[in-house]
């Protein structure tokens, strides 16, 4: 199990000349690109430029319609998974691949498990285990034996990290591996990248998040619309001229221009000393048109604020006024006819029907307004007809049909879908948690334009996001969450650095211990 | 290490090392409540009773040897409904096969066997190679074994020999050869799951179809592995209730109910219907359960029906107990 891989000029992999069609679409046209070792590659591009696809043709996922793959310097094609994973070249995905009911070791060794006809040896298993996440220098925080589901989701992906290595992995390929992760999780996790890197592994690194793009990686190779752009040194280009090649237009702004004060209107929402299992004292207002952000580490109790509020996991103490009303928001359903919208963070597990065609989804938040046996329209399903394509346009969802299941749209779609369900709601308090989360800078753009629009039009925002340039870019107010309470208010425009001194105590606001 | 006093903390720790299955504090509380019932209302005479006692594990064989069966197949994420209708078959096949004379009695085992390989192999293939969900597999594979059963016998037919009933009713010094059997099939069960690859790699499958194929694993081959050991496990089930019976009848497997029993204790037992976790241990504890449950109700005269109604209730009791310990969804 050494990492030895020889470093020289050649490429360790290399694809050329690969197609890719799938019914009605090209996924890949002509991509040809080289990975050399001892570096990291990111492969970045809008969703749908490619780039999973490419990544399944070169783990042996799909099999290309034409074209080549090399692997040191040798023609090789791939029938199934394994014959990669066997060559050496492993991906980690966006969701992991790990059995939440067995254990690290059990996981690791899955279908390779040291063993003596069938009898698998457990002594040998958890050694070997313990071997490999010693060799990337985890084994004190991982044991061999815990189950995966006692894992947070960064020591998950160190698992499936492991894995790979165990796998004699010269090719790794991690697509979005920061997407989940806290910002002391994600140097940790660069840090290992530039150990495997030493050893002379090819790292193959997907991500929307440029900023880590640029820390990580030597190269930036851009796809757009199945299409290789070019692959670009990162020292010699700027985030800018990135963004340029993969949407094919300079972005002028990411995000669109702040409310003015005069737009924001009367407070909507008042919450004095709200408190509930997860959170102790929590004090806000938020006004008509404004976007209120919310940051705060991972942990530091933004989500279960937005959870607090949606009344998924309601405050126990404390008062709550909606529109100058003492309230309390028990369930989600009554939030939901109280005007409260709610984007889910997990838009797989919470917020989507999966199974369910575009137009059921858009119109659920709508539907479970009505009485539970009446039309399932007020006007009937003539009016929900023309309703759907309205706000399926303004929130620019770019689908053939609206039957479409939910499943087969791309991140960004799947977000737009859950925005125009809340829009058709009518809600007048919107919560977005994580409202870009893993979806294109396209995509991305016009979620943010959608939120500004919809505080023009006289909605309350509330948005909790981990990506601070989103929180700056978009908050007219910022508040900073810390252990399980409000660590501060920032005004608009506050600084990276003034929201990371207030979200790890290290503002001199009060004397909450240091983390 | 092991020096003489022991913390809570390391008794704690011993006790997740051994990972008991929550159903067997349920198993303990049922026996419990049934030792109340027993002195309030037959002066203790039920549970203190030997002959009773051994009734209710023999009582549990059946179900017990045909719910490991089952364990496996809803580890591997599927389930069998033929299970019912192969002990009928097996049971009718025997007694017509061995036809009183100890001579056959081999030939009759080994046909049996052969048969419930080939509904194994007929199960796992309709589910692996033709996608059928296995729910509609073996309901549909039961239905067939049941009109050929219906069709050719209509009621008991041949006997087994008295050699052979002492699988049934004999003991090996005090414990009945059935439930030496019983354990025999409960140990190598736990030994497949929990020490073979063919264990871990049905874990892997059952807890996701994808992650098995991505691992390399070949799914569909561990699947109808799964669906071979239970239609085997059905068979010897079989086996067990006309050596009880003498001679098999075609209503048997059914009337015992053994294909929603067997999954109702494997489920009891902590074997999650979504697959990729439990183990045959907690089905064990799962069968007793029903066995002691089962005979203080008959003992006390309980009511048929009302004795069915407190059965299901008891079921829902116990799963919604471990999902709300461990606030997840638990079957």
């Amino acid at each position: 199990m050494t990492l030895e891989v020889k470093t020289n000029n050649a490429p360790l992999m290399e694809v050329r000349n690969i197609d890719k069609s799938f019914p009605g679409v090209k996924a890949l046209d002509d991509v040809s690109v080289k990975f050399y070792p001892g570096e990291v590659n990111a492969v970045v591009g809008e969703n749908g430029a490619g780039k999973s696809t490419l990544m399944k043709v070169m783990v042996g996922a799909y099999k290309q319609d034409r074209g080549t793959i090399h692997f040191q310097e040798e023609n090789v094609s791939f029938n199934h998974p394994i014959d990669a994973q066997k060559m050496g070249i492993s991906i980690i995905y966006q969701e992991f691949n790990l059995l939440p009911e067995r254990t690290v070791a059990q996981n690791i060794f899955l279908g390779r498990e040291p063993s003596t006809f069938g009898v698998v040896n457990v002594r040998q298993l958890n050694k070997q285990a313990r071997s490999v996440l010693k060799e990337i220098g985890v084994d004190t925080m991982i044991s061999p034996t815990a189950l995966i589901n006692s894992l947070s989701v960064a020591e998950q992906q160190l698992v499936e990290i492991a894995k790979a290595i165990s796998m004699d992995a010269k090719v790794l390929i991690m697509d979005e591996p920061t997407a989940s992760l806290t910002s002391t999780e994600v140097q940790l996790l660069s840090d290992l990248i530039s150990r495997l890197k030493e050893k002379g592994l090819a790292i193959i690194f997907i991500s929307h998040r440029l900023a880590e793009v640029f820390e990580v990686a030597e190269k930036i190779t851009v796809l757009k619309d199945g299409q290789y752009v070019g692959t670009a040194k990162t020292e010699e280009v700027t985030p800018e001229d990135i963004v340029y090649m993969m949407v094919g237009r300079v972005l002028d702004h990411y995000f669109p221009p702040l409310g003015s004060p005069e737009d924001f209107g009367d407070v909507v929402l008042r919450v004095e000393d709200g408190s509930n299992e997860f959170l102790s004292s929590i004090n806000l207002e938020l006004r008509k048109g404004e976007v209120l952000g919310i940051s705060g580490l991972q942990g530091s109790g933004r989500t279960e604020l937005a959870q607090a509020l949606f009344g998924a996991e309601p405050f126990k103490s404390g008062s709550v006024e909606l529109q100058s009303k003492t309230v309390s928001i028990k369930n989600p359903s009554w939030a939901i006819k109280q005007g409260l919208g709610f984007v889910t963070e997990d838009r797989k597990s919470e917020g989507l029907l999966l199974m369910q065609p575009i137009r059921d989804n858009i119109l659920l938040a709508l539907r479970s307004l009505q009485p539970l046996f009446g039309w399932i329209h007020p006007d009937g399903i003539r009016q929900s007809r023309k309703l759907v394509p309205t706000l399926g346009e303004q929130v620019d969802i770019r689908v053939d049909s609206y039957s479409k299941e939910v499943q087969d749209l791309s991140g960004g779609n799947q977000q737009k879908v859950v925005l125009s369900k809340w829009l058709a709601s009518k809600a007048e308090i919107f919560i977005f948690d994580e409202p870009t989360r893993g979806i294109d800078v396209e995509s991305k753009a016009s979620v943010h334009d959608l939120i500004r629009e919809l505080t023009i039009q006289g909605v309350a925002v509330i948005m909790i996001s981990s990506e601070l340039p989103e929180i700056i870019g978009m908050s007219d107010r910022i508040i900073v969450m810390r252990d399980g309470t409000i660590g501060g208010e920032l005004p608009a425009e506050s600084s990276e650095a003034d929201i990371m001194l207030v979200a790890t105590g290290q503002d001199n606001s009060n004397s909450a211990e240091p983390s | 290490m092991t020096t003489g006093t022991i913390s809570a903390k390391n008794l704690k720790q011993a006790v997740q090392a051994i990972h008991i299955p929550p159903v067997y504090y349920f198993l303990v509380i049922i026996t419990l409540v049934g030792i109340t019932l027993d002195q309030l209302f037959a002066k203790g005479n039920i549970l203190s009773n030997p002959v009773i006692m051994t009734n209710i594990l023999v009582r549990s064989v059946a179900l017990g040897i045909v719910a490991v069966g089952q364990s496996f197949v809803m580890i591997g994420a599927a389930i069998d409904l033929s299970v019912a209708f192969t002990i009928s078959l097996t049971a009718v096949l025997a007694s017509q096969l061995m036809q009183g004379d100890p001579a056959r009695v081999p030939m009759a085992i080994l046909i049996v066997f052969g048969i419930g390989i080939v509904i194994g192999v007929a199960n796992g293939l309709i589910v692996t190679k033709l996608n059928v969900n296995p729910f509609i597999a073996t309901l549909g594979t039961g239905l067939i074994i049941k009109g050929i059963l219906n069709g050719t016998f209509a009621n008991y037919k041949g006997s087994v020999p008295k050699s052979f009933q002492s699988f049934g009713y004999d003991s090996l010094g005090p414990i009945p050869i059935s439930i030496l059997v019983l354990l025999v099939v409960v140990i190598i069960g736990w030994f497949i799951l929990s020490r073979t690859k063919f264990g871990a790699h049905l874990y892997g499958v059952g807890g996701s179809r994808e992650i098995g194929r991505l691992s390399g694993l070949r799914t569909a081959r561990i699947v109808t592995g799964a669906f071979i050991i239970s239609s085997l496990t059905a068979v010897l089930s079989g086996l067990f209730i006309v050596s009880r019976l003498g001679s098999g009848a075609p209503w048997v497997g059914p009337d015992g109910v053994y294909d929603l029993e067997s999954i109702a204790a494997t489920v009891i037992g902590g074997t999650a219907l979504a697959g990729g976790r439990g183990g045959v241990f907690g089905t064990l504890a799962g069968v007793l359960m029903f066995g002691v449950i089962d005979t203080v109700f008959n003992q006390l005269g309980v009511d048929t029906y009302l004795k069915t109604v407190l059965r299901g209730a008891i079921i829902i009791l116990a799963v919604a107990s471990y999902s709300i310990r461990s606030g997840r969804e638990a079957a």
